[in-house]
């Protein structure tokens, strides 16, 4: 699924690198802890939060994660959405909860990340 | 990658310097990517860096990373002063952390970034005495 129909899944706003929206995307992380977004994820996942701060992008940029979605209403400040950018990390934004974005793209096909922690 | 010839970065870390912490390991991961040596293990390496730049930052009075870049491996060492690790053993097993809650609330200290360390990396050795400081060591091969 392309990056641009998780926007229309999720009634979410893109806060930044609308250049990268066309990106596919394989598998879904839902959490607030980067420690296991950096032990669980593989390269094709996006990452949906409600942490808003520096250390998110630089897990994603670290893992290679597609893009970052953050739930519940949350934004990012400019510091933090200039970093994607220059990361070509694409940011969306959701009012709907982490529970309900994780069950949107769920129903439409999208899987969870292995939980083992393998490396590909 | 041409040439036999390692590159060799190296980083001062500041202990609880959270808005800086990462540039050290997404600097390596630059220079990686400018050699061409592949995604995947560009993703270890930048993993493993990563989290022990983040504990280093976390849990230190401050360090220091060095990374050496080979044509066939890399490798990464941290050496940071204090207060060291009492029980290693206890250390990496996961969920085990004794990070603050603050550290939590940016989505860290949840006691999973020693093991990810060693199952990122070939070679992890880890060393640390407490009152003095913890060293580790990994090697990444390409």
């Amino acid at each position: 699924m392309k990056l641009i129909e998780v926007q229309n899944l999720l009634d979410a706003e893109v806060v930044g690198g609308s250049e990268w929206i066309g990106r596919e995307v394989v598998t879904v992380f839902g959490a607030d802890l980067m420690s296991d977004v950096l032990a669980f994820t593989n390269e094709s996942t996006l990452l949906l939060t409600g942490l808003t701060n520096i250390q998110v992008i630089r897990t994603a940029e670290m893992s290679d994660l597609v893009g970052i979605v953050f739930v519940r209403g949350k934004r990012p400040g400019p510091e933090v959405i200039e970093l994607a950018s220059s990361k070509k990390i694409p940011l969306l934004a959701t009012k709907h909860s982490l529970y309900e974005s994780c069950g949107r793209l769920y129903q439409q096909g999208l899987k969870s990340c292995p939980l083992i922690g393998e490396l590909p | 990658m041409s040439g036999k010839q390692e590159i060799i970065l190296e980083f001062t870390l500041k202990a609880s310097c959270f808005d800086s912490a990462g540039e050290a390991s997404s600097k390596v991961k630059r220079v990686l990517q400018q050699i061409g040596v592949r995604a995947d293990i560009i993703r270890r390496i930048a993993i493993s860096a990563y989290e022990a730049e983040m504990n280093v930052i976390i849990h230190s009075l401050g360090g220091i990373m060095r990374a050496v870049i080979y044509f066939d491996h890399a490798e990464l060492l941290f050496e940071d002063q204090g207060p060291g690790i009492g029980d290693v053993k206890l250390a990496m097993q996961e969920g085990f952390s004794t990070a603050s809650d603050s550290v939590r609330q940016m989505g860290f200290g949840a006691g999973m970034g020693l093991p990810n360390m060693a199952r990122c990396a070939d070679v992890f050795d880890i060393q640390s005495e407490v009152g003095i400081g913890t060293k580790i060591r990994m090697i990444i091969y390409y």
